[in-house]
Order: C-alpha cells, then structure tokens, then sequence
C-alpha cells in the first residue's frame, strides 16, 4: 500500500473525510442556522462529483493489493452518485425547516452513505463490496428513521433495517463459502482461479456461495421476489431519503453487482464483452429481471398514494436494469441508471414540494388534484418526469430504454425485451394517471390559500431545474453521456 | 470428511438456525439476534476456512465483520428502543402503519 | 483432531443419557404434590416488588452503546500491534487515522452529552 492507492478512491476519501469532518464542524453550527452544515454538505458533494469527473478518461487502476478498482464505470457512477447527493440536499434544505427535521447530523450521514455507495462502484474485492454495502446502509438506516417520533418514519427505519441486515447476513456468509471454496475473494484472483481450474465450476460450496452473495445483493435492488420491504421504507422514509434511496442506492448496489456477476463470469465461456455474463447466470437474471418487470409495473397500478406508487416504479426500473445486466452490457444498465435517477429526483422534487408542509404528508393522487394549473413549473416538471419514466421520446428514459433493449436482444434474450416492452406500455396506465391527476382533476375541496410550500424556494428550484434538464439533454444528446463512459480505453469490470 | 468439514458444517447449522429465526420469530430484538447469529456463523465459517488455507486473511476478515456487526447493533438497538419508546412494543405484527 | 471430535462427541452423548436417565428416574420417584409457593417463579431471596420491567435510565444503554462500539473498535488495533515492528511508515500513519476517527467519533459523543452522568 501507498499514496499512489488513495487516487484509486479518492472521491470516496473526499466524501469520508467530508463526512466525519462535516460532523464536528455541525457541533460548532448553532441550532438555527443548521442549513450551513447543509450548504457544507452540498459543497463536499460537489468537490467528489468534480474530482471523479477528472479521472474518469483516466487508466484503470488496481489500488490497496486489488482490493479496489478505479476505471470509467466506477468514475462515471461517482459523478451522478454525488450530483444527485448534492441535488437531494438542495431539495432537503426548505423541507427539513418546514417539517421539524432540521437536524445537523442528517448531512454527515447522508455523505457517509454516499462515500459507501462510491466505495461500492470501486470494489474489486467481495469483502470491499461487503463493507461498502454496510457503510452505504447503516448511515440509511438512521436516514429512514430521521423523522422520529413520527411513527411512519421509524417504522420504515425498523423494518429496513431488519430486511438490510438480514440480507447482509447472506451476503456475508455467502463471501464466507466462496473463500473456502476457492481460497481468495478477490473478484479479479477468482476468474483466474476459475479459467485456471475448471473442477471448480462446479464446486457444490462455490455455488452455495454465489446464490446467497446474489440473493443479499438483490435484497439491496430491490428486485422480485427480494422486493417486500421497499415500498413500506420508500412511503415511510423521509420524502428526501426516499429520494436518495431510490436513485443513489439503486446506482450503487447495481453496479457492485455487475462486478460480482463479471467475477464469475468465467462459470462458462461466454459472448459479451467487455462486460461479461456466465451463461449458467443468465437464465436466472432473465427470470428475475421479468418477474420483477411485471410485478413491480403491475402492483404500481393498484396504487392509490404517488409516494407508494414510485416505490413500485423503482421496483420495475430495477426489473429493467436487470435485464441489462442479463444480457451483460455493463454501459447500457449504467446509462439507463443514470435516465432513471434524474427521471425519478425530478418526480421527487415535486413530492417534496408538496411535502414540505407541517403535519402530516398528503401523497394521495387526490392531494395532487389540479397541482399542475395552481403550480404549472411544477406540474411541467412532473410532465416531464413521468414521461421519462414511461420512455417517451425526447426524454432520457426512451434512450436509455432503446439502448438496455438493444443489448438485450443482442444477447438472444428477445423475450425479456419483449417483456420489457409490453410492461413499459402497461408502466404508461399509471405514470400518466398522475398527469390526468395533476392537470385535468378538479381538487374536491377548494384547497386554501397555497400553502406556503409550494412557493418559490430557490435551492429547491435550481434542483428542479437541474434534474429536468438533465432528463432532456440525456435524451437529447446522449452520446455526450456515453463519451463519458467509453472515453478512456475499453474497460472490463473484473479484470 | 476432513476436519474443517465439521466446523463448517457447524458453522451452517448455526447460519440456518439464524436464518430461520428471522424468519419465524416475532419480536424486533430476537430477529436482531437471530441476524447477529448469521454474522457469526459467517465469522466461524471465515476461520474454518482460513485454517484450511493456511492464510490469515480469513481470519481478518472475522475482524471486519465483527465491527460491522457492532456498528449495526449500536444502530439497530438504538431503533427499536427509540420505536418502544413510541408504541411500547418491540413485535414486528404491530408495525402495521405502513400498508398499500 | 477426528479423535478430537469423536471425545467430544462421546462426551456430548454421555452427558445427554446422564442426565436424561437422572430426571427421568427422579420423576418416578418423588412425590407430586403441587401448591402456589412451589410452583411459584422466583430467582432467590424476595418476590419482586411491581413490574420488572422498569424503565432503566437512558443513560445506561447510551453509555453502553458507545462502550460496544468503541470496544469493538479496539480490535482492529490488535494485528497492527502484533505486526508493529515490521509495519513501514506509510501503514502507521494510516493507524494514525484509524484513531483519528474514533477520537473524532468520540468528541462528537462527548459534545452530544453522551458522556453525562447528570
């Protein structure tokens, strides 16, 4: 180990240090003006988002003995893990006020979960995915439970932190039967040890291992049938958590998984390049991947509350990145996340917009009835983002779909694109029922005078801003995006 | 069976009796004891498995796992006495605020 | 070490039939002849005055999370004092660090009032 590793993470260093420097520095902060420590957190976000933007064209570099790897899917995750982070605070500075949360260890927490999610995307190591997964969690865990003593909140803090720690329980005593199987867990020394050794690849405890290091790690995406806790942590949660969770979270787990798929890749010779699949994985990605399609996109459209219903679209868009990863096209699963973040935090800026009241949140879809004509950015934005969602074209979401599909029929899996088309299609009943809501329904009651919220709050409006455009260059320019992730030389996930 | 066989094996017994635990019981704090049992069967499985090896790595993986567990106690009993606080009951039936 | 196990577990048997035989006698043999006092739960000494389940103060189990935390903390420590005369600067600095963050960790308890008795 030496100073040259610390380039390896260094937005990980940034966020980490940020964070436990950012907790001290909160102690100074008086309780009235704790929108400093906000605007601090907001800034360390920013300077990590910019470092990885530096390095992303850079080599691929292997740091502290293997245990991390730096190169352009890592960095490129970085920068739209920390650009939402930066855009979540911006969104929690005005909610957190109106609703009593304005607490100062929300935004350490919120960057150590962050420094987790980046030191997921760099792991070369099933022990460094372990820990990262658990840094990114526990941080998430208190998050869910940020708006105690309100019951909801800690409800959903309980029972994510019940499910999360469950699921690392296999996610670690899975790591536990791989290294005994194959005597190393570094993803890197396991595909050699794989080509190396082919009665390996059929190793009963390797196996073992590998299904409960997959079932912990599609705990954390949230795909059927793993799904169960989401929708009450995404409702319960903290509307800007929630945010967080639903886009950064999903980012982060995703790509570690990728990795661990790439580690075993050499299970049996496969076509994809450059990041490969095994071909005894695959049938069981697809399967899931549709599974979670359907019945995410399906129990979407028995909801009767946004909040909840934006829950199940995770759920599907998890479905959809799935498939991506089945058909082992690591640039399209990584750019259809990135449509999806920006789509969601622009659906979530008016959630929280509408959020930010003292009392009780009110998210059912007859709470949003005319919204669009009382507050018509806000409503353009939710236009925007629910078509996004649907991939609707110009907007990120078609591109980002056109491409995952793309690779999915390549990888002769035209049923699930199949599959994915027609749960798309179906996903448009309940995205749009939203705009029917927003713009064409008349709000039962006369609603009185307009809260307070819903008012301009510039940070708020820069973040709106920000995610809607970013919603329609991505799908407008998207090979500015893609540059991104090709600029430097072609990379491999595990090598 | 050679004699890391046994340890593993008793480190699986332990890892199925933890899962099943979470899975059967009721109460928030015997589910986060059961979770705790799956880290330690994955911590005994770790030092079963460094022993057949021969490497300390695996034994130092036991250490990361056991703050990890540590840092997830401190949080996880600081949740369930904050929800005690509020409904009096650590029974994860009556969490039933939440429903779609 | 097969030999080991198989002591072990001859032991486990043993003990096993020990006792079993020796309850099992003992249930033929003694008289059944319940009342409230016997059947009644008690530890030692006196019944329990109100219910057991008192609220303890809340700085008992703030104290001793910290306590688990840090104390787990401590462990990590353990190899680096092991390996110390063969560790090169770049690792000691790093153990530098490593507490660094506990003690910055334990400022933070302390500023909270974690640390309070009163």
């Amino acid at each position: 180990m030496n100073v040259a590793d610390l380039e390896t993470v260094l937005p990980f260093l940034l966020l980490a240090t940020g964070g436990v420097a950012l907790l001290l520095v909160d102690l100074a902060v008086p309780q009235a003006r704790k929108s400093l420590t906000g605007w601090l957190a907001f800034v360390v976000a920013l300077a990590a988002g910019v470092s990885a933007l530096a390095l992303v064209s850079g080599k691929t570099m292997k740091g502290f003995a293997g245990m991390v790897q730096a190169d352009a899917f890592a960095y490129f995750a970085d920068v739209l893990l920390c650009v939402v982070a930066a855009l979540v605070i911006l969104l929690s500075l005005r909610y957190h006020t109106a609703r009593g949360l304005m607490r100062g260890e929300f935004y350490p927490l919120l960057l150590l979960s962050l420094s987790g999610m980046s030191l997921a995307v760099h792991a070369a190591d099933l022990l460094v995915v372990f820990l990262a997964i658990e840094l990114l969690s526990i941080p998430l865990y208190v998050l869910s439970g940020f708006a105690r003593p309100r019951l909801e909140s800690e409800e959903a803090a309980l029972k994510y932190f019940l499910t999360g720690a469950f699921a690392s329980g296999f996610l670690v005593y899975g790591v536990a039967l791989i290294y005994g199987a194959s005597g190393t867990t570094a993803l890197g020394d396991l595909r050699a040890a794989l080509l190396d050794n082919p009665a390996l690849t059929s190793d009963a405890l390797l196996m073992a291992g590998l299904a409960l290091v997959m079932v912990g790690l599609l705990f954390k995406i949230a795909a059927v049938p793993f799904h169960f806790w989401a929708p009450d942590v995404y409702e319960g949660a903290p509307t800007t958590v929630t945010a967080f969770m639903a886009t950064a979270t999903k980012a982060a787990a995703f790509l570690a998984l990728m990795r661990v798929v790439a580690g075993f890749a050499a299970l049996s010779p496969s076509l994809a390049q450059p990041f490969e699949v095994a071909d005894a994985l695959r049938p069981m990605l697809a399967l899931i991947a549709a599974i979670t399609m359907i019945v995410g996109n399906v129990t979407a459209l028995a909801q009767q509350n946004v909040k909840r219903m934006l829950a199940y679209s995770s759920i599907a868009h998890a479905g959809y990145a799935l498939a991506g990863v089945a058909s082992g096209d690591a640039t399209a699963v990584l750019f259809y996340l990135a449509a999806y973040a920006f789509a969601t935090l622009a659906a979530f800026v008016v959630l929280i917009a509408v959020g930010s009241t003292e009392g009780n949140e009110d998210h059912r879809y007859e709470a949003y009835a005319g919204l669009g004509r009382r507050a018509p950015l806000l409503g353009v934005i939710m236009a925007l983002a629910m078509f996004s969602l649907i991939g609707i074209p110009p907007t990120a979401g078609f591109v980002g779909k056109y491409f995952l599909f793309r690779a999915v029929v390549a990888s002769d899996l035209t049923w699930l694109a199949v599959i994915g088309v027609l749960t798309s299609a179906l996903s448009a009943a309940f995205y749009l029922r939203v705009l029917m809501v927003l713009f064409m329904r008349e709000p039962e009651t006369a609603p009185e005078a307009e809260p307070a919220a819903l008012a301009a709050d510039a940070p708020r409006m820069v973040a709106a801003y920000v995610s809607a455009a970013a919603v329609l260059l991505i799908g407008v320019f998207p090979s500015a995006v893609l540059a991104l992730l090709t600029g430097g030389e072609l990379v491999a996930l595990v090598r | 069976m050679e004699p890391t066989s046994f340890v593993v094996f008793l480190s699986s017994v332990l890892f199925v009796i933890g899962a099943l635990g979470v899975l059967l019981r009721r109460n928030a704090l015997m589910i986060f004891m059961s979770i705790e049992l799956m880290l330690n069967a994955a911590n005994l499985a770790f030092v079963a498995f460094a022993q057949r090896w021969a490497q300390l790595a695996g034994q130092v993986f036991v250490f990361f796992v056991m703050t990890v567990a540590a840092a997830e106690v401190a949080v996880g009993l600081a949740l369930i006495v904050t929800i005690f606080r509020t409904k009096r009951s650590t029974s994860v039936d009556e969490l039933a605020q939440l429903r779609g | 070490m097969r030999t080991d196990f198989a002591f072990v577990g001859v032991m486990i048997v043993s003990a096993a039939l020990l006792m079993g035989v020796t309850l099992l006698a003992a249930s033929f043999l003694r008289p059944k002849k319940p009342n409230t006092a016997k059947l009644s739960t008690y530890e030692c000494g006196m019944e329990t005055v109100g219910d057991t389940w008192v609220q303890f103060r809340v700085n008992y189990y703030i104290l001793a999370l910290v306590f688990v935390l840090f104390d787990i903390e401590a462990i990590l420590l353990f190899p680096i004092a092991v390996a110390f005369n063969a560790l090169p600067l770049f690792a000691v600095l790093n153990v530098v660090l490593f507490i660094l963050v506990l003690l910055a960790a334990l400022l933070y308890a302390w500023r909270k009032g974690a640390l309070d008795w009163e």
